[in-house]
């Protein structure tokens, strides 16, 4: 919930919204049980009529009304986390394994870290996942969302950190006896750290 | 005849045997809906304790309270026995012990089907157990992700004994459902049309037919999973062809129906329990049944919710994200009919109106995080944190536990005839509601602060320490709560004094029987005009006790019921239960022993294991056939009914079609695995296809046709009293070609097993076979009794059921050959 990278801040703004809709809701809901108690009802109300308010109204208008929004508001905002391609996007390849990560990237081949993950801040990268052995998950949560790791299949997440430091990433999917030390930083180098970083690679 | 002889008499036939005896024999559907509830509560404890060690190691950061491969147990146990093991028996038990009594009738269909089910879940929930005093219990997780539960990467005994312990309880779970689906369609009052049904009898139906589509999917994916662990058939090996996001879709597919399977049930309770604290009747009964229906279809549309981050592209993903969020509706027409009914009548403050406020509170704060997770970015953010933790048990505690309770409350001066006089309920009430929150809210929090689900330890330094021990100490609370409600329900039983009959002013027929009810039930089967007879015709109690209804004449030591037409409730047929008996237990220890020998691999134990369950079936089957009087029967009020076994279409037959029902879902699954791994799984083609033979494929066709042509011929004769040889010759030629066939391209297939595309035409092959064999020895059974002639000679019935079983049995043999043989050329 402190997010450090425009896909993670779009999601906590969606968190907040959904928070303030759902409390309303709440309150609502709430306050109609309390008024069942306090009040006395009405004499010869038509049944047709409850149902009128009650079912067509509160339980068939109103959550369709709300649904509908809060599901559009949620395919534009997932649509604009998608990897697309660009120029300025980076591609890296991230290997879950129980229970560590390896790294490599395009921009260096035959360049592998261990445990610890290097993009550029302020560009948006691509990182391509799979796994050697059991289902993982990859999951760096101030950058963005998580997705699985999975054995025979590449899986591709676009994170995106805003600016340069180290962030701290996990394992996101029971893997075993070492799920819970499953973790791995990611390091977000300014434009002259990432070429010293490839630089370095190159040698 | 007064009321005190009919009581006696009608007691002496219906009673089970007194002493241990009577608990192994017992199938009076009383007996056996307490047994369940009773073992289920104690699986509630247990897996309740589980809990607590788990909130135990949770309370400080780098705990060394148990070690990892311990704690993996502990939660792998937890889920598993909270859903398995808890929740669907308990709601078994309910409708098993409640739904005779609200539908007007003596018992439910299959009186020996309910013991069956009963000794298959106490067997398999022991087999589970002893796994876990043994330090053997699965630790995948409860919902079994391979590769990590395959045996490469879970090497032990452990997560076998999830798949043929959990898949041994389905058994039973499917057994219960058939039962509720005929019991509800054919077994009520005369006069109770569909629409005059208590609610909570459209709320079972409901969630027994959604158990029949649900849980084949998993019953297929854990057999798969098994074949691979033990034969090493690769379904879920990317490497050769499988796949392991096949197990995910077989699992949800069974998994989010699984939660509705559990809330419906819930539901129930609260439109049953509302209106009568409410004193009125419930507001718009048919957009409620409208609503569960369309809320049992939906939740088959959403399976993919659980896996939004297996990366599935994002087109497939809006479609499931809004199936998800469309669930809501229904279940918001639900919450606003129940305050409307709260409106619209004066509410009582009793105690199982409190656990429905509650209820209340609990289920719609975990009803809106449900549709925060059905967003899919959020869902990224969110998915497999603590905030799921806590959200599913909103819904499962909240939508489940907490309405049972008030069930319970509601229902207890129903089953002990007793009034409680201590106010234990209500104190433990507000330690459950006020732990419960404690403990789960907070644990949204840390949730988003990101802490994972089913970690071990977690640093100190991630902040979560304060929010981690308030969640424990008020999850100790709960536990309290809980604990004094087992100790107020123990007190109940012991000390508390005798009520009166209908203590809360309900309508429904539960209520007019003296209390603890009778083995019978009812001393007549009253005539249902009303969907609250009781408050109609406050009278109604007395009638039925007076014998003024159908088959108030006990006769013969027979213990009888009606069936009605299943829409218009209108009298069809008279029934005769079978009475004790042993055979359930026994059928189902022969069914535990074949499952045990395919778990400790021990597999010659598995065919004489299935030697026994054969022969005991065809006993079980034998001991009904005959009917014990012939021709038309008077059940009371001058009306003569047929009985139930010489009707064309019996109990039987309706039981085998719903049967048939989970057994082609399950067919279904298998083809969509086919066709998940060739369009979507890696590493396919294969390299060896499984050739064409004409010959197997004519064989098998010719005889599939010959079969189901047999039993038509023999079911037409059998409706004209002609002889049946021709019918059952020609069918019993044609299975025995249909299972050469089949047995040619299984031995083929075997071949080719070390490739997901070959043990997949294996599996399919020798579902095939299993079903021929099936048809055949049915058929014979149907050749033996017509041999022995006589009164014995195969009832028209009889000779229906066969032909059901056939024509599935044939239908499947064609396909599965279609698409086994032809599979080459659809490249």
């Amino acid at each position: 919930m402190d997010p450090a990278g425009p896909a993670a801040a779009r999601i906590a703004t969606l968190w907040w919204t959904m928070l303030a809709g759902s409390a309303a809701i709440f309150a609502l809901v709430m306050l109609l049980l309390l008024i069942a108690y306090r009040r006395t009802p009405a004499p010869h109300q038509s049944e047709r009529r409850q149902e009128r308010f009650w079912l067509y109204g509160l339980g068939l208008a109103f959550p369709l009304v709300t649904l509908a929004a809060l599901l559009i508001y949620g395919l534009v905002l997932g649509e604009t986390l998608l990897p697309k391609s660009g120029e300025k996007v980076v591609t890296v390849r991230a290997e879950a394994r129980q229970w560590s990560w390896s790294f490599g990237y395009a921009d260096a081949a035959g360049r592998r870290t261990q445990g610890v993950l290097h993009i550029p801040a302020g560009r948006p990268v691509n990182v391509e996942i799979t796994s050697l052995d059991v289902v993982h998950s990859f999951w760096a949560p101030r950058l963005a969302g998580k997705l699985d790791a999975i054995p025979g299949q590449v899986n591709v997440l676009r994170i995106e950190a805003a600016a340069p430091g180290e962030y701290h990433g996990v394992g996101a999917e029971f893997s075993g006896p070492g799920y819970s030390g499953d973790a791995f930083t990611v390091i977000a180098h300014d434009a002259a750290g990432w070429d010293a970083f490839l630089g370095r690679a190159k040698e | 005849m007064n009321a005190l002889a009919r009581h006696r008499a009608l007691s002496r036939i219906w009673s089970s045997e007194p002493g241990w005896r009577g608990v192994i024999s017992t199938v009076n559907h009383s007996d056996i809906g307490r047994m369940f509830l009773l073992v289920a509560t104690l699986f509630f404890l247990i897996g309740g304790v589980l809990a607590m060690l788990i909130r135990t190691q949770l309370a400080t950061p780098h705990s060394a309270f148990v070690a990892p491969a311990i704690y993996d147990q502990i939660f792998t146990m937890h889920g598993t026995i909270m859903m398995f093991l808890f929740a669907i028996p308990l709601f078994e038990g309910a409708a098993v012990y409640l739904l005779p009594k609200l539908l007007g009738t003596r018992d439910l269909a299959y009186p020996r089907l309910s013991a069956f089910g009963f000794w298959c879940y106490v067997f398999g929930g022991l087999m589970l157990v002893f796994a876990m005093l043994a330090g053997l219990a699965p630790d995948s997780g409860w919902f079994m992700y391979p590769p990590l539960s395959s045996s490469a990467h879970s090497p032990g005994v452990n997560a076998d004994f999830w798949l043929i312990g959990v898949t041994f309880v389905e058994v039973s779970a499917i057994a219960a459902a058939v039962e509720i689906c005929v019991s509800i369609l054919k077994f009520r009052a005369p006069g109770m049309s569909l629409d005059l049904m208590p609610i909570f009898a459209w709320y079972a139906l409901v969630t027994a037919l959604m158990i029949l589509m649900g849980f084949p999917p998993l019953i297929l994916g854990s057999i798969l999973l098994e074949l691979e662990r033990a034969f090493g058939f690769p379904f879920f090996e990317s490497a050769l062809g499988g796949s392991p996001l096949l197990w995910q879709h077989l699992f949800w597919l069974f998994g989010h129906p699984e939660v509705y399977i559990i809330f419906l049930p819930a539901a129930g309770v609260i439109s049953t329990v509302l209106p009568v604290m409410a004193r009125t009747a419930l507001l718009g009964y048919r957009w409620v049944v409208a609503a569960a229906v369309a809320l049992a279809f939906l939740s088959f549309g959403l399976w993919v919710h659980h896996m939004f981050a297996t990366g599935i592209p994002h087109m497939g993903l809006a479609f499931f994200s809004a199936a998800s969020t469309l669930v809501a509706v229904p279940t918001g027409i639900q919450i606003f009919a129940w305050l409307g009914t709260l409106w619209k009548g004066r509410p009582r403050l009793t105690l199982p109106m409190l656990y429905i406020i509650g209820f209340f509170l609990t289920f719609v704060i975990g009803g809106l995080t449900g549709v925060m997770v059905a967003i899919v970015p959020f869902d990224w953010q969110a998915h497999d944190t603590a905030f799921v933790t806590a959200h599913l048990h909103y819904v499962l505690f909240g939508g489940f536990v907490f309405p049972m309770l008030a069930g319970l409350y509601y229902w207890l001066p129903q089953i002990t005839g007793r009034k409680r006089f201590f106010r234990i309920g209500e104190m433990a009430f507000w330690l459950i509601f006020l732990g419960f929150n404690g403990a789960f809210l907070a644990m949204h929090w840390v949730g988003l602060l990101g802490q994972r689900r089913r970690i071990a330890w977690y640093p100190e330094d991630a902040g979560w320490t304060a929010i981690n021990l308030f969640s424990s100490i008020s999850s100790f609370v709960m536990a309290i709560g809980v604990a004094m409600v087992v100790f107020d329900i123990a007190l109940h039983a012991l000390l508390a004094i005798r009520g009166s009959r209908n203590p809360w002013g309900a309508g429904t027929l539960e209520w007019a029987m003296p209390t603890p009810p009778a083995a019978y039930n009812f001393a007549s089967i009253p005539i249902v005009g009303d969907r609250e007879p009781l408050a109609r015709d406050p009278e109604l109690a007395n009638k039925i006790a007076r014998g003024e209804y159908f088959l108030g004449a006990p006769r013969g030591g027979l213990r009888e019921t009606l069936t009605v037409d299943a829409a218009s409730g209108n009298p069809e047929a008279l029934v005769i239960f079978p009475g004790n008996s042993t055979l359930p237990i026994a059928l189902a220890a022969a069914t535990g022993a074949a499952f045990l020998g395919a778990l400790i691999r021990a597999y010659w134990i598995v065919p004489i294991a299935l030697l026994f369950v054969v022969g005991l079936s065809l006993r079980w089957g034998w001991s009904q056939r005959e009917a014990a009087y012939p021709g038309l029967q008077n059940v009371g009020r001058a009306t003569l009914l047929p009985q139930a076994i010489d009707t064309d279409r019996s109990p039987g037959w309706w039981g085998s079609a719903f049967l048939l029902l989970a057994d082609a879902v399950l067919y279904g699954s298998l083809f969509f695995g086919y066709a998940f791994l060739w369009t979507v799984g890696p590493n396919w083609p294969p390299p060896q296809w499984l050739s064409l033979s004409v010959l197997e494929l004519a064989l098998g066709l010719i005889g599939a046709a010959a079969a189901a042509f047999g039993l038509h011929v023999a079911a037409r004769a059998a409706s004209r009293g002609a002889s049946l040889w021709r019918g059952l010759f020609v069918a019993l030629a044609g299975s025995g070609m249909t299972i050469a066939a089949l047995a040619m391209t299984l031995t083929r297939a075997g071949q080719l097993t070390d490739y997901a595309y070959g043990a997949t035409m294996f599996v399919m092959i020798a579902y095939a076979l299993i079903h021929a064999a099936i048809a055949a020895i049915m058929t014979s059974s149907l050749v033996y009794q017509t041999l022995r002639g006589g009164a014995a000679c195969p009832r028209t019935s009889n000779v229906n059921i066969v032909r059901l079983w056939t024509d599935y049995a044939a239908f499947v043999a064609a396909t599965s050959l279609i698409a086994t043989q032809f599979s080459s050329y659809l490249t």
